[in-house]
């Protein structure tokens, strides 16, 4: 169903179960950060689950989501699909062109270079007069989606945030199991072959880089929304390592884990909130357990163990 | 006053002298960097962490112990190194087998935690660290006031790189290490330990780094994000370079330190920028970088 095997499927029904009940459980705005987070590792791991390139530069994409949708509602007042649209254009142009410069080496020399290319996106947005500095761009207005859907209301933001979510999760999947996304996952096998058998190698990964980016924009745009804010933090580099953390925990190349990974990063986020810089010391260290023992992630464990594909 | 290009020449040479002192830490750390990775295969994305443990144990053995700056000199990198030969013993060998890039992981989750902790220490907002007093003052060069402290860095800082290009290039432990680098298994067979050796290579590499943050202990405020700071864009001269080559890695380290200086003067706007720009223009030219060898 939908292109899913059987497991997936229902996977894919608990997880829409969880979203229509936890926010009668749960604060929906802690629950909305789980879902931007969530869209944002998804589309990351369409890169290194289903590419096999690691881009260490992610948070560029989503800063500059976040901040042209931020100022594009507060400046333009837009209506908020037009305005996370444009921050999905922005992710996938400048997806584009650092794209272009980074499919140019692979392995190990991508991920420094798309951590330097986002480093030099961190530096314009340092300097450049728009996106406010080190205020960043603040009380940004909800307003209204398509017109009539008022957005001021968290219950209403909520179901817009994941219909989104479930949106851009199923337009990930339906790439990855499309004669394209066959065609990466022969690349991420062995490139040398897929060239010999006639496909422009680079042509397919600057593709897959611009769909990443530009999903990873619309996470970025729609957390700007929900939030009412965009800064700094949205572009700095621990916001790469972050999103590269939540998809590792998860699972490295499967369906479900960036969803899960962001649920346990997010919340255990939330929860040390007041432990300060200890967050970061834990966040390393899970790091580290995660490559050292436990490099298939948690939904990768339970699949494996369960002899199941999900 | 002398100008040259329009701009008044002390503030050019002085900016000559900043952007050579950036570029003698650029080239310590790419150096390192290229080192590890050539017997490693592992980006050691801690080495920023590292160089910052090398400027607080500098920091604290002055305040803890009394022990001042030239010991500081060569005990931190020693500490530091023994604490690189420990990461690599129990944690970094298990790597060796997989994928490169989850030693990049490891190590980024390595520098987290080490820069979490000294957070959590020391706060982020740093600690002087005094100049040593043989070193304070300034020299009259003719055209310029030359403060004895930065021109003490650029100088060790190119002894030190010349001493290990050296050592890899000129002596028989540096041949092994080379043979190491192109065939591990051939030179085992020899009977050498490269085990030992790959275990000696990152300490020396991270001890390296420790010692470029001796050196910028007193420059730069001892802060537990001073690493973090450095190691961004000294990723960016190893893109630039190329990781094939050891005195590549040192004179571009140089280089791009002075052309961002030169950029502070004529368009200070673009210096954090310049850096990086230099790298589209190298991934766009050669994209192997301009000492690395064809991939």
């Amino acid at each position: 169903m939908l292109g899913f095997s059987r497991s997936q499927f229902i996977a894919f029904l608990i997880m829409v179960a969880l979203i229509v009940v936890c926010p009668f459980v749960l604060y929906p705005v802690f629950l909305m950060r789980v879902l931007c987070a969530a869209l944002f590792a998804c589309a990351f791991n369409l890169m290194i689950g289903y590419v096999g390139l690691l881009s260490f530069g992610h948070a560029a994409y989503f800063g500059m989501g976040s901040y042209v949708t931020a100022w594009t509602m507060k400046h333009w007042h837009l209506d908020a699909f037009l305005a996370i649209g444009l921050g999905g254009l922005t992710g996938a142009a400048l997806g584009l062109v650092l794209g272009y410069l980074a499919i140019r080496r692979s392995g190990i020399y991508f991920a420094m270079i798309t951590l330097a290319l986002a480093q030099m996106v961190y530096f314009f947005c340092l300097e450049a007069p728009f996106t406010g500095g080190e205020d960043g761009i603040q009380q940004v207005p909800r307003g209204r989606m398509l017109g009539f859907l008022d957005l001021s209301n968290d219950m209403t933001m909520y179901w817009v945030v994941a219909a989104i979510f479930i949106g851009g999760f199923l337009t990930i999947h339906r790439i990855i199991h499309s004669p394209f996304g066959q065609v990466l996952k022969g690349i991420r096998e062995n490139e040398p072959r897929a060239t010999s058998l006639g496909y422009r190698t680079d042509d397919y990964k600057l593709i897959a880089f611009v769909l990443s980016c530009a999903i990873t924009g619309i996470a970025g745009g729609t957390k700007a929304l929900v939030f009412g804010i965009a800064t700094l933090t949205d572009v700095h580099y621990s916001t790469s390592g972050e999103v590269v953390l939540i998809t590792l925990l998860g699972g490295l190349g499967t369906v479900f884990g960036p969803a899960m990974g962001a649920l346990i990063v997010t919340a255990m986020e939330n929860y040390l909130a007041q432990a300060g810089a200890w967050v970061t010391v834990i966040q390393g260290a899970i790091f580290m357990v995660c490559v050292l023992a436990f490099r298939r992630g948690v939904i990768g464990e339970i699949a494996n163990w369960r002899k199941l594909t999900l | 006053m002398m100008m040259i290009f329009g701009i008044p020449a002390p503030l050019l040479f002085g900016q000559l002298l900043l952007g050579l002192i950036n570029g003698a830490f650029y080239a310590m750390l790419s150096l390192g960097l290229a080192i590890i990775f050539g017997m490693l295969n592992i980006i050691n994305f801690a080495h920023g962490a590292l160089f910052m443990m090398g400027a607080f144990v500098a920091w604290a053995l002055l305040n803890y112990l009394d022990i001042g700056y030239f010991p500081a000199l060569i005990l931190a990198p020693l500490i530091v190194g023994v604490f690189g030969v420990i990461l690599e013993k129990t944690i970094i060998s298990r790597l060796y087998k997989l994928d490169h890039l989850y030693g990049l992981l490891l190590t980024f989750g390595l520098s987290l935690v080490i820069e979490g902790l000294f957070r959590n220490a020391y706060g982020s907002s740093g600690m002087p660290y005094r100049i040593p007093s043989v070193l304070q003052g300034a020299t009259d060069l003719g055209f310029m006031f030359m403060p004895n402290y930065r021109g003490w860095v650029v100088l060790s800082a190119a002894v030190v790189c010349l001493a290990t290009w050296a050592i890899i290039e000129k002596t028989s432990l540096g041949a092994t290490l080379r043979a190491a680098t192109e065939n591990a298994p051939l030179v085992q067979a020899f009977g050498v330990n490269v085990p030992r050796l790959i275990t000696l290579t990152y300490g020396a590499g991270i001890a390296l780094a420790a010692f470029a943050g001796v050196l910028a202990a007193p420059i730069y405020s001892v802060n537990p994000n001073m690493g973090t700071n450095f190691i961004n864009t000294v990723f960016a001269v190893v893109v630039i370079g190329g990781m094939g080559s050891i005195l590549g890695s040192i004179v571009t380290g140089f280089a791009l330190g002075v052309v961002e200086g030169m950029t502070k003067v004529f368009y200070p706007q673009a210096s954090a920028t310049v850096v990086f720009v230099v790298m589209v223009i190298i991934l766009l030219t050669r994209p192997r970088g301009l000492f690395g060898k064809a991939a």
